[in-house]
């Protein structure tokens, strides 16, 4: 079944190869996480069917400007995402700093963004949870959705605070000359990822914004 | 097996794995995935043995029918207890974990499998889960079942919920980490030569459990998640009081639940379609339809869970539909049952210890496969749910399924492993104790649940006294039967014979180098030229 070799006892790993491995490990990785999100989403639908009426509630309490600047200013971010790309594939280490310099910088605007959302929830008392007040007449259903809310968005931005880690792990790596047209291979993977978290609010803000409208 | 891997003339030979380091650290920060498989066989020993003193003590509370030993409370946490231990740290890592982690890279002609950090780290994840679990079960258990079915385990619930969730949510990263480096390692790191269709049915089964693992445990730590929410926050999403769907729950648990017991079948049947081929000293019959069975089962298994809820008020057309495609499962499994005996046709039959594990596999797996069917069948799973029937069919594929074939695969390896033979006669004997023992466990319990003795109480009528005393007889010889390979198992790692680098004359890559191999697995890169199972019966 086998034969001897004159193949090197420690054969070297080819760096493109190696490359292509740790793509396909990223691209496992989103397959699970897209299970991961794929459960609340069908559980989104559910109760959207069994309660038309909370969604078109809730949806209306939502603050659609903050939600709709938020989503361009993700967008952008991952517009600088793949310059980042283009960058080192050019090897233009400066602009690949400055692009992802931007991309973190707009990923934490977003957080802010959130920050703010859910404080304005908390004050006004739309945490599910004993203390919750809806609106006056509403029920107290409408805890369900503000419970997938928080349970969604927050998970998505959870998602983004890994993001932005990997964004800091390749500016560490830019900072130390170690990512060139020779090397473009952690780029394209953390790419792959903060493109994914992007796609998921993609899907956030209609279901959650635009519900009601 | 002509031509075998010669080191290059003038170097020294490689220190083997074992030997290569024995402080702790050379242990626990290894990044050698024989290392880390031991490191789970370890772990899941300990779990192991938890989890079959607690089904003991249940045993053995059920010889008396008014439950005189054990409280009901008491009862409900130990079948808990066994459950998620037997489960989640003890049949899912089992196969991959262990066996798998040492073999893959080994079948396959590979120094490693693709991240060998994560690997490790899918251990510590593991332990971390694990000791969340134990922590649960020491500060007073849990009541819900392994299940967690709402409202069990969230508006009735007493125990310590929490705390077991957390720690399954946290094992369920260590699975998602193993099957997203196994699937990679399957499709990066073949040795030259070694196509897609030259593979060992086991890589097969390892690369469709890894599949299943991926794509199925999100789904189950996210209903943990949801269900923890919903205890946190008394929020409906589960409980129908305040307007949560509780079927729900159940969806969402049998959707990761259900794939997971092909988690618990599909690497046993890569193992024994091993020891079958080698025992039998002839090539696998009808090698590419067992590779599609494999995949064909691990596809359909996603498509079944609602077989799990015929009775509870899911719609009767959306049984239908799972009823069928729950029928279709079985034509794959039955492929590969017909496929092993086919092997066997015109073969040179060795009985050694682990085909005696192998052989036993095929006709517990077939009872278990076929009562599936009773249980597929919407008008009988009627009468059969929530009975001892069900607890007997499952107990037929998990253990006498897939323990017998990690028992089998243990044994079959354990040369390579240890380096060291077992003795032979012991094992025979233990294999034949533990087949004899287990259907002296499970079969009264097939009668029992048909009679309509429900599960999961601690007493029951008089009438099935009898029954329930040769169930428990049976589990005692079961024990025994799992005791013995720990100790000769044991003695064998310091006491027995040196074993060769090929003990049974089996094809297959990880005999083509020592026992036990180098940290680096081969000398050199192998270059395969022929199909896995070139066997030659007539040659022993």
């Amino acid at each position: 079944m086998i034969t001897a070799t004159p193949v090197s006892a420690e054969p070297t790993p080819h760096p493109e190869a190696k490359a292509v491995t740790n793509q396909l490990g990223m691209w496992t990785f989103l397959a699970t996480e897209i299970l991961f999100f794929g459960g609340l989403f069908v559980v989104y639908t559910l109760f959207r069917l069994t309660y038309p009426e909370i969604f078109r509630q809730g949806g209306q309490s939502m603050d659609f400007w903050l939600g709709t600047v938020n989503t361009a200013v993700l967008l952008t971010s991952s517009l600088f995402m793949a310059l980042a790309d283009r960058a080192v594939r050019a090897n233009q280490r400066a602009l690949l700093t400055r692009c992802l310099a931007l991309t973190a910088l707009l990923g934490l605007v977003f957080l802010g963004i959130k920050a703010y959302e859910y404080h304005g929830k908390f004050a006004e008392h739309l945490v599910p949870g004993p203390g919750f007040r809806g609106p006056p007449g509403s029920g107290p259903r409408l805890q369900i959705f503000y419970f997938l809310y928080f349970a969604m968005t927050g998970l998505h931005a959870l998602h983004m605070l890994g993001g932005l880690a990997a964004v800091g792990w390749l500016w560490r790596l830019n900072a130390q000359g170690r990512l060139n047209s020779g090397r473009t291979e952690p780029v394209v993977i953390v790419g792959l990822y903060w493109h994914f978290v992007d796609c998921i609010w993609v899907f956030l803000y209609p279901l959650f914004y635009l519900a009601g409208r | 097996m002509k031509a075998t891997a010669e080191p290059p003339a003038g170097d020294a030979p490689a220190p083997d794995y074992l030997s290569s380091g024995y402080s702790l650290r050379s242990w626990l920060c290894t990044l050698d995935h024989k290392r880390i498989g031991l490191l789970y066989l370890v772990s899941i020993t300990f779990f192991f043995m938890i989890g079959a003193a607690a089904a003991a003590a249940m045993r053995v509370a059920l010889l008396s029918p008014k439950g005189d030993l054990i409280v009901s409370d008491v009862y409900n946490r130990l079948f808990t207890l066994h459950g998620v231990l037997m489960i989640w740290f003890f049949l899912i890592p089992a196969v991959p974990n262990v066996l798998g982690n040492f073999l893959l890279p080994l079948m396959i002609g590979a120094r490693d499998v693709a991240f060998p950090r994560l690997n490790l780290a899918s251990w510590y994840i593991f332990m971390t889960g694990a000791a969340l679990a134990l922590y649960a079960i020491l500060a007073g258990g849990v009541d819900t079942g392994w299940t967690f079915y709402t409202p069990y385990s969230s508006t009735y619930s007493n125990g310590h919920v929490m705390a077991m969730a957390a720690g399954v949510f946290i094992a369920g990263f260590s699975s998602i980490a193993t099957g997203l480096n196994f699937i990679v390692t399957i499709h990066r790191l073949r040795a030259p030569g070694l196509t897609w269709f030259r593979l060992p049915l086991f890589v097969w089964s390892l690369y469709s459990t890894s599949i299943i693992l991926v794509l199925a445990t999100p789904v189950l730590a996210l209903t943990l998640f949801l269900m923890v929410l919903e205890r946190g926050f008394g929020v409906g999403i589960f409980d129908p009081k305040i307007g949560g769907d509780p079927l729900l729950f159940q969806h969402l648990f049998w959707f990761y639940s259900h794939p997971a017991v092909y988690v618990m079948i599909l690497p046993g049947m890569g193992v024994v379609s091993e020891l079958v081929a080698c025992f039998a000293r002839k090539p696998i019959y009808g090698y590419r339809v067992m590779a599609f069975a494999i995949l064909a089962i691990a596809a359909l298994g996603f498509l079944v869970w609602g077989h799990h809820m015929f009775v509870s008020s899911q719609s009767i057309y959306a049984g239908v539909v799972f009823s069928l495609l729950s029928f279709l499962v079985s034509v794959p499994s039955a492929i590969k049952v017909l496929n092993w005996t086919a092997t066997l046709h015109r073969g040179s039959i060795r009985l050694d210890a682990p085909m005696l594990y192998a052989l036993g596999f095929m006709g517990l797996f077939t009872v278990g496969g076929l009562t599936g069917l009773f249980l597929a069948t919407m008008a009988v799973d009627v009468h059969l749910h929530g009975t001892y029937f069900v607890v007997a069919h499952f107990h037929y594929v998990m253990v006498g399924g897939m323990v017998m074939a990690y028992m089998g695969g243990m044994h079959y390896w354990w040369p390579k492993i240890s380096g060291r033979m077992y003795h032979e006669w012991s094992a025979r004997i233990a294999a034949l104790l533990i087949f004899l023992g287990f259907n002296l466990t499970f079969f009264p319990q097939f009668i029992l649940g048909y009679l309509g003795m429900p599960r999961r109480y601690y007493a029951y009528p008089e009438e099935f006294h009898a029954l329930n005393v040769l169930s428990t007889a049976g589990a005692s010889i079961l024990g025994l039967g799992y005791l013995l390979p720990l100790i000769y198992l044991s003695w064998s790692l310091c006491r027995g014979p040196r074993a060769p680098a090929n003990p049974w004359g089996a094809t297959g890559l990880e005999w083509q180098t020592p026992s036990p191999p180098p940290t680096g697995n081969f000398a050199t890169t192998p270059i395969v030229t022929e199909g896995p199972y070139a066997y030659r019966p007539e040659e022993p």
